[in-house]
């Protein structure tokens, strides 16, 4: 935790309130983006209870598993959420733009610019948390590998025409959770946890009723108060007024009401197919519809509360307005969202149980640099992120005090002009560090040539530090810099120790390449793997 | 009849062990471990050498510029003859100017240029962006264990066979995301290419060498059962070979008897009072900075088996180790105030490699309220006890002990990775139990 997040933390104990920890959104957020709040059933990974899910905030649809241990009765609801989740994608797919993309040219081995489509807008998911971020990807992971009996007649359980394809969705959507700064599939604890800083840990600010209560405290109550509230208080049956966000339920709740609604249930539906004329059946088929209705009302009472938090914190998100350069990094998921989108048409198979040496290599580049691209991005965007790097000793701000003209030797002279910034903050700066300053959006880099000691240019007694900087680049090809290209007296200027912008990376062995010391090429992948085998607990 | 261990002799017949599997073994790999100070760089110079002189094109993957350019100036002062290529990057001063000097190297940032020269040298991030070459038939990968697995991805084409040296004991290399999901996998990206590599290739020879040059008999027994409980090794002097005296008499301050301490017995524990304090403990900074001016003040004389005449302790000859930059950077600021700016000052990762008669080290754990894995990470502890010739001084506040037993390591167990020992709670207790027989106690 840095100092600055501590310095808020502490602030919002005495205060009583969540304290801003930006002054911008640094997650984009789509007009539309698609709730998902899901309950899992206690006692079996992954197993759904029912869902609230959809794009209005008043007609939000209620999918149930009434016994969430029958496997077909599984199927019904992940073919409904199929239902509801494929058409909002797919909604999203045909909407293009042209782009151009960097492409290695197979015959030249030059890198072309190749014309392409780009999906104008992306379909966004929104989660209560992590945790449902997690179930997210166990679902794509238990749907993805599923054949249809169009796809393979021979299999004993035949899994509904678009469940396999949610699944390849779903688990696109969960890998790409885990690159920094993507917004594709939100947690909201995450995404309000990065822009208000609580008086309370950030384990504890994975509890969305708790997380909120400090944001947006009802009247006349501190933020404390209020979270606790959220997090202890029961009704007179003993159950928790605001329910957990889920997808795990509290052990009360299934303990005293979903456990009995769901053996009613089972006692209904045993009835019914005992029933041994028409008069007992249609009597029996009373009695199982009003249990599964209360194992309905059940699932409602508990996914309703977080659904409407969940609009409540999107709402509060909103309230800032969005950073510059989120929309990058939206565009970056635009891109994800349509190579996807291309897979999926062009037939490729669904995405392996696991990443090859080669993959899971470039992943990881890529995520560090987008962690390295996100922490420069939001202090670029907001000051009051930079004020946290100032703080952090990995950037300064301050005033330009002099410049004075100095040149490269070499052939041709170039300008290297010397500039001397006042700043009261500590950077640290060590021999010849490159600092950078963004100069109409571009980073310039400067070098650090030394400290000036203090006064003897006649300026600050009060504590600042002189930092002289060479100017390295940014300032045209001829002798004299362009103008506007080096700094002025006078000019506020902020340097950061970090770079603004990142590198790619080298580019890594295609698979077939693997070397010896990664285990050779990886064995000939079949088209598509097969589902996971069948085993006794699948068939309970 | 007892057998006297001679450290020269144990150590020359590894080194032999090592080029002899290197030059004429069969197998496409050989792994060497070293503990700290054991020779490691001599042994990757004399690698090259003899492989450049068999007429074998060689390529040497080290991990930064700064180990790279030491290597090429080694080299050089033992063969001046020999061609050498520095591949370096197109930023701009990309390499140590000292190389300039040497005429037999010459530089470019196009492995092209460089191609034909008996030994080429580079760091594995620049070896990644060669395409399209002839692979070399041998490499030397230096500092192996700190480069990571998807490092040697992009650099393994470019040779056939190679020769991994490293210290299993320092810092693993580190992700700045999370990896949690590769996991336990044979090539999991973020591990150490040591550990790849033979997930993949387990029959390759793996050697040791037995001696560390670098840590005083006062140090290698307890570094080695620390750090390196299953591969012991040796300091390759005695007792009496070294001595560090100082002119000036103690004038009875904390400072000066921890540095008597240390001189004595070659470790000292400045023990400051208990307390939760920032990173940044202005204290502790303080008392470091203290002990590194009496240090240069005291007129300190360094007698060791390399000459007969005692050397100066002068300020290159001290460094200052943190576990974060920003103690670092206090510790520089303190350092300053009190006018002595050429210490070294440095966190444990940059000072990964580097030699020094005495090192004064602020403990990851001082004033911590808890201790997370990032502070209990055993090569951190190891890098920053193991820098010194002589001594080493360790300023902390008291409880670390008590601090240990609330906090026993909780890091999830991940299925199919090799679990490393000693953990760092382990190591953390061994070398504190061996430092509190040194405490001296300040007093405010």
């Amino acid at each position: 935790m840095t100092l600055i997040t501590t310095l808020a933390r502490l602030e919002a104990v005495s205060t009583g309130r969540a304290q801003p920890l930006t002054t911008v959104r640094h997650r984009h957020l789509t007009d539309h983006p698609l709730v998902l709040v899901p309950l899992t059933t206690a006692g079996e990974a992954g197993a759904p209870l029912g869902a609230l899910v959809g794009t209005d905030r008043d007609a939000p649809r209620l999918l149930v598993v009434p016994q969430p241990r029958d496997r077909d009765l599984r199927f019904a609801f992940l073919t409904e959420l199929a239902d509801i989740v494929l058409p909002y994608i797919d909604a999203y797919a045909d909407d293009v733009e042209a782009a151009e993309r960097n492409e290695t040219d197979p015959e030249t081995g030059k890198r072309v610019k190749v014309e392409v489509e780009l999906c104008a807008d992306a379909p966004q998911l929104i989660v209560p948390g992590r945790a449902g971020i997690e179930l997210v990807r166990l679902l794509g992971r238990s749907m993805r590998f599923r054949r249809t009996a169009e796809q393979d007649p021979e299999t004993p359980y035949p899994a509904p025409p678009r469940v396999p394809l949610l699944g390849r969705w779903l688990t696109h959507y969960g890998e790409r959770a885990r690159v920094p700064g993507s917004s594709l599939l939100t947690a909201l604890t995450d995404a309000l946890s990065r822009h208000w800083a609580t008086g309370q840990s950030s384990l504890e600010d994975q509890h969305l009723g708790a997380l909120l209560a400090w944001i947006d405290p009802p009247r006349g109550e501190s933020g404390a108060e209020a979270a606790l509230r959220a997090e202890l208080e029961r009704d007179a049956q003993g159950q928790l007024v605001c329910p957990p966000a889920g997808p795990a339920t509290d052990p009360a709740f299934d303990n005293k009401l979903l456990a009995p609604a769901i053996e009613r249930y089972d006692r209904a539906r045993t009835a019914f197919a005992a029933a041994e004329d028409g008069v007992e059946a249609d009597d029996r088929l009373g009695e199982l519809t009003a249990a599964e209705r209360q194992i309905h009302e059940l699932v409602a009472s508990r996914t309703r509360p977080t659904w409407d938090a969940v609009w409540h914190g999107l709402d509060l998100l909103r309230t800032l307005p969005e950073g510059p350069r989120a929309a990058d990094r939206w565009t970056r998921d635009r891109w994800s969202f349509t190579g996807h989108r291309d897979r999926v048409l062009a037939g490729e198979p669904p995405q392996p149980r696991r990443d090859d040496a080669v993959t899971a290599a470039n992943k990881l580049a890529t995520r560090e640099r987008e962690q390295a691209r996100l922490e420069a991005q939001e202090a670029l965007d907001d000051p009051l992120v930079m004020a946290g790097r100032r703080l952090g000793g990995e950037a300064f701000a301050g005033e330009v005090i002099d410049v004075v003209m100095a040149y490269s030797e070499g052939k041709r002279a170039a300008p290297r002009p010397l500039v001397t910034v006042r700043t009261d903050d500590r950077p640290h700066l060590g021999e010849r560090a490159k600092v950078y300053r963004s100069l109409g959006g571009k980073p310039q880099s400067a070098e650090f040539v030394g400290y000036e000691a203090d006064g003897s240019a006649g300026v600050s007694d009060n504590g600042g530090v002189l930092v002289v900087l060479r100017i390295l680049d940014k300032m045209g090809r001829g002798k004299e810099p362009e103008p506007g290209s080096v700094p002025e007296k006078g000019e506020p200027l902020c340097f950061t120790l970090f770079e603004h912008e990142q590198r790619g990376g080298a580019k890594l062995p295609e698979p077939e390449d693997t070397p010896w010391t990664h285990g050779g090429p990886p064995g000939e992948t079949e088209a598509a793997p097969p589902p996971d085998a069948v085993t006794p607990e699948d068939v309970l | 009849m007892t057998t006297v261990f001679d450290p020269g002799a144990e150590a020359a017949r590894a080194t032999d062990a090592i080029l002899r599997d290197t030059l004429h073994g069969a197998h496409r790999g050989v792994v060497v471990d070293s503990p700290p100070g054991a020779g490691k760089s001599t042994l990757v110079v004399r690698a090259a050498l003899e492989l450049a002189q068999a007429g074998r094109p060689l390529m040497v993957i080290a991990q930064t510029n700064a180990q790279v350019d030491d290597l090429v100036v080694r080299l050089a002062e033992k063969n001046p003859e020999l061609p050498v290529g520095r591949l370096h990057s197109s930023d701009s001063d990309p390499y140590d100017k000292a190389l300039d000097e040497l005429p037999n190297v010459r530089k470019s940032a196009k492995a092209g240029d460089l191609a034909g020269l008996d030994v080429v040298i580079s760091t594995a991030a620049k070896w990644a962006h060669v395409k399209g070459v002839e692979p070399w038939r041998h490499a030397i990968v230096d500092e192996a264990y700190q480069m990571r697995s998807d490092a040697l991805l992009a650099v393994a084409g470019l040779f056939e066979r190679a020769l991994f040296v490293g210290d299993p004991g320092q810092l693993d290399p580190f992700a700045i995301v999370g990896s949690e999901q590769w996991a336990g996998l044979s090539y999991d990206p973020s591990a150490s290419a040591v550990t790849t590599l033979l997930a993949h290739n387990p029959e390759l020879p793996q050697h040791r060498l037995p001696v560390s040059w670098r840590l005083p008999a006062s140090a290698a027994p307890l570094v080695s059962a620390a750090f390196y409980p299953f591969t012991p090794f040796r300091s390759g002097t005695g007792h009496g070979d070294r001595r560090l005296a100082f002119a000036v008499p103690s004038d009875g301050s904390a400072p000066d008897r921890v540095i008597d301490e240390a001189a004595e017995s070659g470790w000292g524990l400045l023990e400051l009072p208990a307390r939760h304090t920032p990173r940044t403990d202005p204290e502790a900074v303080r008392a470091l900075a203290l002990v590194v001016r009496r240090l240069l003040d005291r007129g300190g004389a360094a007698t060791s088996e390399r000459s007969p005449d005692a050397a100066p302790l002068t300020a290159d000859r001290i460094a200052v180790g943190t576990a974060h930059r920003d103690q670092a950077a206090a510790v520089r600021a303190a350092l300053a105030e009190l006018g002595v700016p050429e210490v070294t000052v440095d966190t444990a990762n940059r000072l990964q490699g580097r030699e020094f008669d005495v090192t004064v080290v602020l403990h990851p754990l001082s004033g911590r309220p808890d201790a997370t894995a990032f502070h209990l990470e055993t090569g951190r502890l190891c890098v920053l006890a193991s820098r010194h010739r002589h001594a080493c001084i360790v300023v902390c506040r008291a409880g670390v002990t008590d601090l240990l037993d609330d906090h026993p390591s909780t890091e999830p167990v991940q299925l199919g990775v090799t679990v490393k020992f000693p953990d760092g709670w382990e190591a953390n207790h061994a070398v504190f139990s061996h430092l509190s027989e040194h405490r001296v106690v300040w007093e405010s």
